[in-house]
């Protein structure tokens, strides 16, 4: 888990870097968002680079995905006889919430991917122009799609602050000062990227960028 | 004060059981939670029925025996408290109390709230030990240990092994014990030469007893009455990395 999560938050700090380009101009965002097909040409052929990391983040999700599963059932067959009376959370609500947000998460990233990178979903569907796409997107008359992207960036962004965390943990983090700062690291990250992914959104549909 | 239980009663490990209410009338508030179910008990045997069954020893806090979910969490509400020293003040009159043992397949319930903690048994057989020349006693300071390592190892030490994390876990993972015991061997230098080989047996030993898996949520350091803090188990997966690439 703590593997492939990590490849995955990496990931996701690119992405984000990667969405901010709109806040400096549309043709920034356009001109970065085409660059991402070239990386590595001429070495490689175009969009060989950009397949080799979809692979990458496959494989990642995948043993994120399975690894989750095989602790999944393991908890189950470890607790046949459930409690009648259960309180909700002592702990950390972040870390309850892991299994079901990763569910919605999934389902987000595939929404998303029909959205802005097949355009299936997507109202505008413009090759040449991403930042239109994105544009359409977020329009305010479907505040809907504004909101949906909201949840389950937040659902990201509580996916996160027990993940870093307890990826730290697994790694071999054991001391309680380091802990604290394990904890306070994974928050902050989870801020900032929910930040981060949600300016775009909320720009578009406020009008600050047009 | 006078309150009211809901108990799980099971007649043996392999019938079924089922919550079952009691009243319990003019409980002193300073008595102690087992001593509530000593009174309740009492009145069950003057009326001819079957006494409920609950481990118990020390009565003290130190024996690890005493293990009861109370309103679903382990050693019920005061923080870092077993159950023989949880009191009946920390109740209202009126309460109903639900008691539960403890829910895990490594745990069978052998009656009412008993269960059997023989897989603890077994995670500590696969490696919970030092190899030791007998003989007289070795002279003290002969072998020195860093004071900090001291009080941690000594932290780790007072684990009772009373199963309460393994109650609380969600994923029913004994994490925290198994970590409690690695770290009490191993930071002390008599525990040095089976360090690889116990890391990997005692969790061996933990999948086999048919424990989950941890995802570090927390909840067992919550409701450990010895406070066994939960950065124990980043040193058990420290030791693991490293016994893994020494094996």
């Amino acid at each position: 888990m703590a593997a492939s999560g990590i490849v995955l938050v990496g990931f996701l700090f690119a992405h984000a870097a990667g969405n901010l380009k709109i806040f400096i101009g549309n043709e920034d965002f356009d001109h970065y968002a085409h660059w991402l097909r070239t990386i590595g040409t001429p070495l490689l052929p175009d969009v060989w680079f950009l397949w080799i990391m979809r692979i990458g983040l496959l494989v990642a999700i995948f043993a994120h995905i399975w690894s989750a599963t095989v602790l999944t059932v393991r908890a189950k067959k470890a607790r046949p006889v459930k409690y009648a009376h259960r309180p909700k959370v002592q702990g950390s609500y972040a870390a309850r919430t892991m299994r079901w947000g990763g569910v919605i998460v999934l389902l987000f990233i595939i929404y998303h991917i029909l959205d802005l990178t097949t355009h299936t979903l997507n109202p505008v569907k413009d090759s040449a122009n991403p930042h239109a796409n994105v544009i359409g997107d977020f329009a305010p008359e479907r505040w809907y799609v504004t909101a949906f992207y909201a949840i389950s960036v937040i659902a990201v962004g509580l996916h996160l602050r027990h993940g870093i965390f307890s990826a730290a943990r697994t790694l071999g983090q054991q001391t309680a000062k380091g802990q604290r700062r394990a904890q306070a690291i994974a928050l902050v990250l989870s801020v900032l990227l929910v930040v981060a992914y949600l300016s775009v959104p909320f720009a578009v549909t406020v009008g600050l960028v047009k | 004060m006078n309150i009211k239980v809901r108990v799980w009663r099971q007649s043996s490990a392999s019938s079924s059981g089922k919550m079952v209410s009691y009243d319990v009338k003019d409980i002193s508030p300073d008595a102690s939670f087992l001593e509530m179910i000593d009174v309740l008990n009492e009145t069950l045997i003057l009326s001819g029925d079957d006494p409920i069954a609950f481990d118990h020893d020390c009565r003290e806090g130190i024996c690890g025996a005493c293990s009861m979910v109370i309103n679903g969490v382990a050693h019920g509400p005061e923080k870092a408290t077993t159950t023989c020293q949880l009191h009946m003040r920390h109740f209202s009159d009126g309460d109903v109390i639900d008691v539960e043992p403890w829910r895990a397949a490594a745990f069978p319930v052998i009656k009412d709230l008993i269960v059997d903690r023989g897989a603890f048994d077994q995670i500590i057989q696969a490696g919970g030990y030092i190899s030791a020349p007998t003989g007289t006693a070795p002279d003290a300071h002969a072998a020195p240990v860093p004071k900090k390592d001291a009080d941690a190892a000594f932290e780790a030490a007072t684990c009772i092994g009373c199963g309460a994390c393994v109650a609380a876990c969600p994923n029913g993972s004994s994490m925290l014990f198994t970590a409690a015991k690695i770290t009490h061997l191993g930071l002390m230098p008599q525990g040095q030469p089976e360090r690889n080989s116990r890391v990997i047996d005692m969790l061996q030993a933990q999948d086999d007893a048919g424990f989950g898996g941890c995802t570090n949520m927390g909840e067992c350091a919550e409701v450990c009455p010895k406070g066994i803090p939960l950065s124990l188990i980043g040193r058990l997966n420290s030791d693991y990395r490293k016994a893994l690439s020494k094996s």
